[in-house]
C-alpha cells in the first residue's frame, strides 16, 4: 500500500513515472473526443473499430517475421493496427449505407468479424517460431510491464495532438454536435466534422491499444464523456471534466498495475472509471440523480440539452 | 471416419449448435435495431458465469445458465435505468455498462485463483473448440452408442439443451415477437405485452450467447447473431425465409470455416488456424459478399426500366 502511494505520487522511479504520464495523456485524449462522439451518438463505432485492430496487430507481426524484422517494434504493430481500423471505420460507413442494413448491424457484423479473423491471425502468430508473441496479450488486455518510454513518448505526443485539435474545432464540434440542422445552415461541414471526430477516435484507439488493451479501450471513450455530461451543461466543461476523469482513471490504473503486474492494467482503469461514473451519477452538478431528487432541475447557460 | 468423429466431430457439433441458436434470436435483433445489445450482453456472461461459479463451486449447466441469465437482466435493467432516469446517451449507456461489468469480470477472475483454474479468459473470448475431442468413438455406431456419447465433452449437453430452449422459445412465439419487432406500437395497442416480450427475447440471447461460453467463445456468439441475419435480410424481407435462410447461412458459414481452419496446416506448413475465429470471419465475408452483390444486382433493375 505504502509502495503504491509512493507511485501514486510519481516516486516510482523514471520508467513507471514515464508510463503513468503518458496513460494520463491518453486519458485527457480519450475523454476529450469521446465527449463528440458520444453526442453524435457514434460512441459505440469505436467499439467495432478497437476490435478490428487485432488483424492488424497480428497481421503487421507476422508480416514483420517473414521478413525477419522484430515483430515486436511498438510502431510496426501500431501501424498495423491503424491499416485495420480505418478499414473497418470504412467498413462500418458502407455498410450502414446500404439498404437493409441499420448502423449497429454494420458495427457488430465488422466488430465480430474483424476480431474473429483477428483470432484466427493469432494462432498463426502462436505457432511461429520467432519469439514475442507473449508481448501480443498486451494489445488485448492491456500492461504496462515492459513498456518501453519511448512507447509512452510517442503516446504522449499522439494523445497531446488529438486533444489539440479538439481544443482548436471545440466550437465546430460543439455546433455540430448539439444542433446539426443549425450547424448545416450556417455553412458548418458537418460531414468533414464527423469524420474528424471519427480519425481521433481512431488514433485514440490505436494509441492507447499497448496500455489498455482492444477489448476494454473503447470504456475510456464512453464512461468519461458520460460521466462528465452530468457534471455540466456547458460543452467545454463537459470536455474539461472528461479529459480530467479519463486521465485520473488511466493514471490511477497505470500506477495499481506498476504495484501490481500481474492485474490486468485495462480492466483495473476501467473499474477506476466506473468508479468516476457512479460518483458522477450520484452527485453530479447538474443532472446527477441528487440534484434531480432535490428538484433543483433549472436548466444551466451553455447550449447542451 | 472414426478420426473425424474423433477429432472433428464434437467441435463441429458444438459450433453448429451454438451458430443455430445465436442466428434464431439474431434474426429478431437486427430487425429491432439492437445488433450491438448481442455484443454488450456476451461481455456481461463474464462476470455472470464468474459470480455463478464462485457461489456454487461448479461449472455445472445450470449454475451456467442461471448465472449469464441473471448478469444479462442485470445490465438490461443498468441500461435502462441509465436511459430512462439518468438521461444517459443510449449507446453510450450500453458502453458504460458492458464495459464496466466485463471489466469487472476480469479483475475478479484474476483475483481468484479458483475461477482463474477453471476459467481461461482467451478461451472465453476466443473459444476453444481445439480442444472438444471425443476419443471415445470408434466409428458411426458410437453416435447411436449411449456409453459413449456419455463420453461427448460436457459443453456438448450444454449447447444441445440451450439449442432446445431457444429453437422451442422462438418457435413459440415467432407470431408476438415478429409483431414486435415490426411495429412495437400497433402491437402494444393490440394487446401484447410488448416489454415482457422484449425481456423475453433478451433472456434468450442471454441463453445462446452464454451456451458460446467457452466452448465456442462469445467472439463467434455475438457473429452469429448478427451476421447470418444481416445476409438473410438483405435476401428476404419476410421474416419466415429470413429466418430459415439465416439458419442455412449459418450451417454454411461454421462448416466452410471449420474445414478452411482444418485445411489450413496442411496448406500453409503447419500454421493451424483457430476455428472459431475463422469461422467468424467467413460469416462477415459471406455478409459483405451478399451487400455486394445486391448492390450490383440492385443497380441493375434499376438501370433495366430506363432503358426500356
Amino acid at each position: 500500500m505504502v509502495e503504491f502511494w509512493r507511485i501514486l505520487l510519481l516516486q516510482g522511479g523514471h520508467n513507471t513515472m514515464v508510463v503513468m504520464l503518458g496513460a494520463a495523456a491518453l486519458g485527457v485524449a480519450a475523454g476529450a473526443v469521446g465527449v463528440f462522439a458520444m453526442l453524435r451518438h457514434r460512441a459505440l463505432v469505436s467499439d467495432a473499430v478497437a476490435h478490428a485492430t487485432l488483424p492488424g496487430v497480428a497481421g503487421a507481426f507476422i508480416l514483420a517475421a517473414a521478413l525477419g524484422l522484430p515483430g515486436r517494434a511498438p510502431l510496426v504493430l501500431m501501424g498495423g493496427a491503424a491499416i485495420t481500423a480505418i478499414l473497418s471505420l470504412v467498413a462500418v460507413q458502407f455498410l450502414a449505407r446500404q439498404p437493409r442494413v441499420t448502423e449497429d448491424t454494420a458495427t457488430a457484423a465488422v466488430l465480430a468479424s474483424s476480431f474473429g479473423l483477428g483470432i484466427a491471425l493469432l494462432s498463426i502468430v502462436q505457432s511461429l517460431s520467432t519469439g514475442g508473441q507473449a508481448g501480443l496479450d498486451a494489445y488485448l488486455f492491456g500492461g504496462t510491464a515492459g513498456m518501453l518510454e519511448r512507447e509512452a513518448y510517442v503516446m504522449v505526443a499522439l494523445a497531446l495532438f488529438v486533444a489539440a485539435i479538439v481544443l482548436i474545432l471545440l466550437k465546430e464540434l460543439s455546433a455540430a454536435a448539439f444542433d446539426p440542422a443549425f450547424a448545416t445552415a450556417s455553412g458548418l461541414p458537418l460531414v468533414r466534422l464527423d469524420a474528424v471526430v471519427a480519425l481521433l477516435s481512431l488514433a485514440t484507439v490505436v494509441v492507447g491499444l499497448r496500455v489498455v488493451g482492444l477489448v476494454l479501450i473503447v470504456a475510456l471513450l464512453i464512461i468519461p464523456p458520460a460521466a462528465a455530461r452530468f457534471w455540466s451543461n456547458h460543452v467545454g466543461v463537459v470536455v474539461a471534466v472528461s479529459s480530467l476523469i479519463g486521465a485520473a482513471s488511466a493514471y490511477v490504473g497505470a500506477a495499481i498495475s506498476a504495484v501490481a503486474p500481474d492485474v490486468p492494467t485495462g480492466a483495473t482503469i476501467v473499474v477506476v472509471c466506473a468508479g468516476f461514473f457512479a460518483v458522477s451519477l450520484a452527485f453530479g452538478a447538474a443532472r446527477g440523480l441528487a440534484i434531480r431528487a432535490l428538484g433543483a432541475r433549472r436548466p444551466l447557460t451553455g447550449e447542451a440539452r | 471416419m472414426t478420426t473425424f468423429l474423433q477429432i472433428d466431430f464434437a467441435a463441429l457439433l458444438a459450433a453448429t449448435l451454438a451458430a443455430l441458436s445465436c442466428a434464431l434470436v439474431g434474426n429478431f435483433l437486427v430487425l429491432t435495431r439492437r445488433a450491438m445489445v448481442s455484443d454488450a450482453l456476451s461481455h456481461v456472461m463474464l462476470p455472470g458465469v464468474l459470480v455463478a461459479f464462485m457461489i456454487t463451486g461448479s461449472t455445472a449447466v445450470l449454475p451456467m445458465l442461471v448465472g449469464g441469465v441473471a448478469a444479462g437482466l442485470l445490465a438490461v435493467t443498468l441500461v435502462s435505468f441509465l436511459i430512462r432516469t439518468a438521461k444517459v446517451e443510449p449507446s453510450a449507456a450500453l458502453g458504460v455498462v458492458f464495459t464496466s461489468l466485463f471489466a469487472g469480470g476480469v479483475l475478479l477472475m484474476e483475483q481468484s485463483g479458483v475461477a482463474r483454474t477453471a476459467f481461461d479468459v482467451h478461451h472465453v473470448i476466443m473459444g476453444n473448440l481445439e480442444a472438444l475431442v471425443w476419443p471415445a468413438a470408434s466409428g458411426l455406431a458410437s453416435l447411436i452408442t449411449p456409453a459413449h456419447l456419455a463420453e461427448m465433452p460436457k459443453a456438448i449437453g450444454r449447447l444441445v439443451l440451450i439449442f432446445g430452449l431457444v429453437t422451442t422459445i422462438i418457435v413459440a412465439l415467432r407470431k408476438e415477437l415478429a409483431a414486435v419487432a415490426f411495429d412495437a406500437d400497433f402491437a402494444r395497442a393490440s394487446g401484447l405485452p410488448v416489454a415482457l416480450l422484449d425481456l423475453i427475447l433478451l433472456v434468450t440471447t442471454a441463453l445462446a450467447t452464454v451456451a458460446a461460453f467457452e466452448s465456442v467463445g462469445i467472439v463467434l456468439a455475438v457473429a452469429m447473431i448478427v451476421c447470418p441475419p444481416a445476409t438473410a435480410r438483405l435476401v428476404s424481407d419476410q421474416l419466415g425465409p429470413q429466418i430459415v435462410l439465416s439458419v442455412l447461412v449459418a450451417v454454411v458459414v461454421v462448416w466452410g470455416g471449420y474445414t478452411i481452419a482444418v485445411l489450413s496446416p496442411a496448406a500453409f506448413s503447419d500454421l493451424a488456424l483457430n476455428a472459431a475465429g475463422t469461422i467468424g470471419a467467413v460469416s462477415g465475408l459471406l455478409f459483405g459478399a451478399a451487400v455486394l452483390y445486391r448492390k450490383r444486382l440492385g443497380s441493375r433493375s434499376v438501370a433495366a426500366p430506363q432503358l426500356a
